[in-house]
């Protein structure tokens, strides 16, 4: 970190960013909400606390990389990006429909500030290892990090991944896992059990950290320790405990939020609830 | 004239690459001594990364390098990097305009002993179909050498086959494979044969027999699939009439399928397609595959005569 982030800030992006989760997804009729909401604080404590960059300069080299491996949680990065500068606000409510740039999962091509295109889960992960080993082969000091959700996990890819960054010693990565508990088709222990996800990755040879990721302050703590521990060998990943639908009190923990947009009663009610934390935030500020 | 096999080129080639200033990289899953790349890995091992035996991870760590810039090769053989990865290839490399560059050997029958679970001759449909992505199926080691530079000149992705037996030369030493381009190796006024990858020496071959029987057989190397020279194709359809493909591949999807999408639509003419009529591989040394599947320079003969009926 540059400096030391501002809690308040992140407080109140992410309640902003959460708004405009919403307002996006209700606009286009369909989408994720659920693991955009849950991944708020987390990308808004890397986009306006942690990573280095500069939406004036999509290109500086030395900016740090972000690659949303969760790339059905599109809108709360291009959210970021607005929020940022890399895209004008404007494009926000074109989500999903045609001719937008901004599509339904993050396209590389179409949009500044988007690193890669994901959206086939799985695959984050491997793509950040290239992409750290390379700014590494470059002598270039970027980090690298790769938001993964936890449903995600159970594509063998991620292992593949995991083996490799221990293996070559990746350590200008950070990982974050969002690990909300929920996936398509219900609870991840239900569907495809994860088991210990901290004690996986540490078996895999990662450093683990964990972190409350809706603490805005936690998370600022947990990425601190994360930075610290780069440039050892190892790669570092950060295990965030979230609630899938945070924000939205009818979504919160509910697998059915998992990809649906709200009706215009239910786009209502969020961003009334939205709009007082935003304001509640603002007050604190 | 030494025969060699298109995969000897792979890993020297790299290193040419990189002493003529490219910033190439190379992802590998374990199959570096087979591929070759294990030569690049001697003279660069820091630009070099085995991913082990995970080829899906493979090529997006290559996505991976290729997004800060490297120019980034993978290895491995033609069934895995193409059937393993696919979605990698699809929804990473090609999805994202990436400067990846899959140069996978051991394609096609003439794997051998192996057999059908690594004999690939479905990769060309599979990477032909892709939006942004550049198939290219190189003769012989020169042209193979010809095919790896010019992949790397070219931003985006690639596709480069090579293949696991030795093969005659074809091209010279200092020949210079360009995009899109098809080789017109023999004129001929009676038929074309359209042959790519070691079918072209089969082809060549399938001439002189052909020549015998007082038939004039254009033979036409169709190294880049993707994109087709559709000029070349399509005068030489219009010139002799009658043409038959010739590919180590599926006759599926493969570059007989290429060519006769073209010219049905261009210039339609009466066609053979000689490749694996639609079934798996089988373990035999290559000369005898060559034969059990019917891709000698004898069975094009036939599909000509046929053709010419």
């Amino acid at each position: 970190m540059a400096q030391t982030p501002d809690v308040g800030v992140i407080r109140s992006m992410a309640a902003r960013m959460r708004l405009d989760i919403v307002e996006m997804i209700a606009e286009a009729g369909s989408g994720h909400p659920g693991g955009s909401l849950s991944a708020a604080d987390i990308v808004a404590a890397l986009y306006f606390g942690v990573m280095k960059h500069d939406a004036a300069r999509p290109d500086w080299a030395e900016r740090d990389r972000f690659v949303l491996s969760k790339g059905h949680a599109a809108p709360v990065l291009y959210s970021a990006l607005a929020e940022s500068g890399y895209i004008g606000r404007e494009h926000l409510m074109t989500l999903r429909k045609l001719g937008s740039i901004l599509q339904g999962h993050p396209d590389c091509k179409k949009v500044p500030g988007v690193e890669v295109s994901t959206g086939s889960l799985g695959q984050g992960l491997s793509i950040a290892n290239g992409m750290a080993l390379g700014l590494k082969l470059d002598g270039n000091p970027a980090r690298v990090f790769c938001l993964l959700g936890d449903g995600e996990l159970q594509e063998g890819q991620v292992w593949e991944a995991a083996m490799f960054a221990a293996h070559h010693g990746v350590d200008n990565l950070i990982a974050i896992v969002d690990h909300n508990g929920l996936q398509i088709d219900g609870s991840c222990t239900e569907v495809m059990c994860l088991g210990d996800v901290e004690a996986k990755f540490s078996a895999f040879g990662w450093k683990v950290i964990s972190a409350d990721g809706h603490d805005a302050e936690a998370l600022v703590s947990a990425f601190k320790a994360a930075e610290g521990a780069l440039g050892q060998g190892v790669p570092v990943v950060i295990v965030c405990g979230t609630t899938k639908g945070k924000g939205v009190s009818f979504m919160e923990g509910n697998a059915g939020w998992h990809g649906k947009a709200p009706s215009v009663d239910e786009r209502e009610r969020a961003v009334a609830e939205l709009t007082a934390v935003i304001e509640k935030e603002a007050a604190r500020g | 004239m030494g025969n060699k096999a298109t995969r000897a080129a792979f890993g020297e080639t790299l290193n040419e690459l990189v002493a003529d200033g490219y910033d190439v990289v190379a992802v590998e899953a374990d199959l570096s001594k087979s591929t070759t790349t294990s030569t690049f890995q001697d003279a660069h091992p820091d630009r070099f990364f085995n991913a082990g035996i995970a080829e899906a991870n493979m090529i997006d760590v290559a996505a991976g390098l290729a997004v800060t810039g490297k120019v980034a090769f993978t290895g491995s053989f033609a069934v895995f990097a193409t059937g393993r990865a696919y979605d990698q290839v699809r929804n990473t490399v090609c999805y994202s305009d990436l400067n990846v560059k899959l140069a996978p050997t051991h394609s096609g029958i003439t794997v051998g002993p192996d057999g059908g679970s690594h004999q690939m001759v479905e990769d060309l449909a599979l990477m032909r179909v892709l939006p942004g992505m550049r198939v290219l199926v190189p003769a012989d080691y020169n042209s193979a050498k010809s095919a790896l530079r010019l992949a790397a000149a070219i931003p985006g992705p690639f596709y480069v086959r090579l293949g696991r037996a030795s093969v005659p030369e074809v091209y010279a030493p200092d020949f210079e494979m360009e995009l899109g381009r098809a080789y017109v190796l023999r004129e001929g006024s009676d038929v074309t044969l359209f042959a790519c990858g070691v079918m072209v020496v089969e082809a060549l071959q399938a001439a002189e027999l052909l020549a015998a029987e007082s038939v004039s057989a254009e033979v036409i190397d169709i190294a880049s699939v993707k994109p087709l020279d559709a000029e070349t194709i399509i005068a030489s359809a219009r010139k002799t009439g009658r043409v038959v493909t010739c590919e180590e591949h599926s006759i599926i999807g493969g570059m007989g399928s290429a060519v006769a999408e073209l010219l049905g639509e261009t210039c339609p003419v009466p066609m053979r397609r000689v490749g694996v009529r639609d079934v798996f591989g089988t373990s035999g040394d290559p000369d005898e595959l060559m034969a059990h599947f019917g891709l000698t320079a004898s069975d094009i003969v036939v599909s000509a005569r046929n053709v010419l009926a």
